[in-house]
């Protein structure tokens, strides 16, 4: 049985959880078994998810899970783990999967993957799955034999995929001790586009800006396909822009379906960081910048040329 | 205060990763290793400014052969005050975290530092594994501490923001990018850095299961298109229906 830990956030799945348990059934299918999605906490229509691929939804709710602690969270994902007898238990990688991947698979004593971006192959009993390393410069084959794995995956790793209808669900009691992390308070960006690492659509730009007070024309292109606008580092170093939009490799490392960089020569550290684009579109004026060798499509001239002219173009076709 | 900082010795960030046996390893002629920045930057430099005001001492642990001594000797440099090597290879991450654990469990230590992955595996994984196997509460992703007493109050990133938690120690914590400010060692801190003692240990690989079978290179990309600036009604139709992601 394929466990997969369906995170809610206030209530909701995101789409990275749903593509997890497109993943979990994926998974499941191949090992001729079944997959089970588990909801901690209170969520509207966990049901849901067995359009995706679950046969049932476990939910577990007590209090101690109201906020997120990696002890109390990792407990009760290995006790239905261990209730259910799952041989495979799936998490996202994410803020707080990189908190329970760990500690899940040492409670369950598993193997342990983290951070996985192919669907996995099936060789008898072991499975083997693929993780970038070296920031997306080279690629792992990773094999886990052990009884029970425990694996993370990367977002955008496959789409999630409606297969079926609302799946029954079951309440399940386990114990869960009680939280050494306590939540004080978060901040979170509300409303506007989606957060960097979730971003579909990105909008990036660096000092061949010149300056913050010409972002401008990038908001603007950005607002027009609804993307998440981003910085290369030393625009964030200067303060330019807030380090929240620094992708790279110790920024966010991002994995969007379009990621447009205008006035960024492409360092190798930068493009650890955007490596996982599925199309990367390039404007420098620079031919020699190294970072039109990485990308599906290049403009070389002015951006304070071209960026307006590419808005103006997108507007049209949407007229 | 009693700190230990897990650090690990990586690859710069500029190497060319080259394969070597047919895949079956990483080929390591000519690549210049460093202090994990993660573990260097924010972790080992925000366990210094602590003892500043906290006092106490701080270790660092690191797993593997004698060639790890020069990035170890680099954070005796930073500041601590003495190291512990666990003489083994690294394996994969269970190994290392049990390892770890097995040192940590008998040090009292009230805060354990990683930092929030290397720069090389990027698994993310010792820290959270680590708290598991002591039984002790984890805070992931930190970018900003303050402690007071055993208290102390970190800002995580999450998703589109941060979260203030508070946690008392004994506690282990990831640091990224904001916990602290990178600092070069003088020429006395290096010096003084080689009479600080680092204390050779034994260890054993405990998970032989989860194992790189081989390695790929990323397939390359075909040549960039080059669109004329003049005309970006044609990289518009080329995103739209060539590439599909507008």
């Amino acid at each position: 049985m394929v466990l997969v830990y369906a995170e809610n956030s206030d209530g909701k799945f995101k789409k990275a959880v749903l593509e997890t348990v497109s993943y979990g059934k994926k998974t499941a299918d191949l090992m001729g078994t079944e997959c089970v999605a588990l909801v901690l906490g209170n969520v509207d229509d966990a049901g849901q998810l067995g359009k995706y691929g679950a046969s049932k939804v476990i939910q577990v709710n007590n209090d101690a899970l109201a906020n997120f602690d990696s002890q109390t969270y990792s407990k009760a994902i290995s006790a239905v783990a261990e209730n259910l007898g799952a041989q495979v238990v799936l998490l996202n990688q994410n803020s707080s999967g990189v908190s329970l991947t760990g500690r899940v698979a040492v409670r369950l004593g598993a193997d342990c993957a983290s951070g996985v971006n192919s669907l996995p192959s099936l060789d008898g009993a072991n499975l083997q799955v693929q993780k970038k390393i070296f920031s997306g410069k080279a690629i792992s084959n990773i094999s886990l034999t052990a009884a029970k794995k425990v694996i993370s995956v990367t977002g955008n790793t496959i789409q999630p995929e409606e297969t079926g209808s609302d799946c029954p669900i079951e309440s399940m009691d386990v114990e869960v001790g009680s939280a050494g992390v306590q939540v004080v308070s978060r901040d979170e960006q509300t409303g506007g586009p989606a957060p960097l690492p979730e971003a579909e659509l990105v909008v990036s730009a660096g000092r061949g800006m010149k300056g913050p007070e010409n972002w401008g024309i990038i908001e603007d292109l950005a607002n027009t396909i609804g993307a998440t606008t981003a910085c290369s580092r030393p625009v964030a170093d200067v303060g330019w822009r807030p380090h929240h939009e620094h992708v790279g490799q110790t920024g966010v490392a991002i994995r969007p379906n379009l990621y447009i960089a205008a006035g960024i020569s492409g360092a190798i550290q930068h493009l650890a960081g955007v490596n996982s684009s599925k199309c990367i579109v390039v404007i420098n004026k620079d031919p020699e910048a190294p970072f039109f060798k990485a990308a599906d499509y290049g403009v070389c001239a002015d951006l304070f040329d071209v960026v307006p002219k590419l808005t103006e173009a997108i507007k049209k076709t949407m007229s | 205060m009693k700190q230990l900082v897990c650090v690990s010795k990586t690859p710069d960030t500029t190497t060319n990763i080259k394969l070597a046996e047919g895949g079956k390893a990483l080929d390591s002629a000519g690549v210049n290793y460093i202090l994990n920045p993660y573990d260097e930057w924010y972790a080992l430099v925000r366990a210094v400014e602590l003892k500043a005001v906290a006092g106490g001492t701080i270790t660092v642990i690191n797993i593997g052969d004698a060639s790890n001594d020069t990035v170890i000797r680099k954070a005796l440099a930073i500041g601590a005050d003495d190291a512990v090597r666990v003489d083994m290879q690294p394996g994969n991450a269970l190994s290392v975290a049990k390892a770890i654990a097995d040192h940590a469990k008998e040090g009292g230590y009230d805060i354990i530092y990683c930092g929030k992955e290397s720069i090389d595996y990027n698994g993310s994984q010792v820290g959270a594994m680590l708290a598991e196997y002591m039984d002790l509460p984890y805070v992931g992703l930190g970018i900003h501490m303050e402690v007071e007493g055993n208290s102390a109050t970190i800002k995580r990133d999450i998703e589109g923001g941060t979260e203030t938690v508070q946690v008392n120690t004994p506690f282990v914590l990831s640091c990224a990018k904001g916990m602290a400010e990178q600092r070069i060692p003088n020429m006395r801190d290096i010096m003084s850095s080689k009479r600080k003692p680092i204390d050779v240990i034994s260890g054993e690989i405990t998970n032989t299961s989860t194992s790189i079978s081989n390695y790929d290179l990323p397939a390359g990309k075909a040549s960039v298109k080059m669109i004329d600036p003049d005309n970006m009604d044609e990289l518009v139709r080329l995103l739209k229906e060539e590439a599909k992601v507008l």
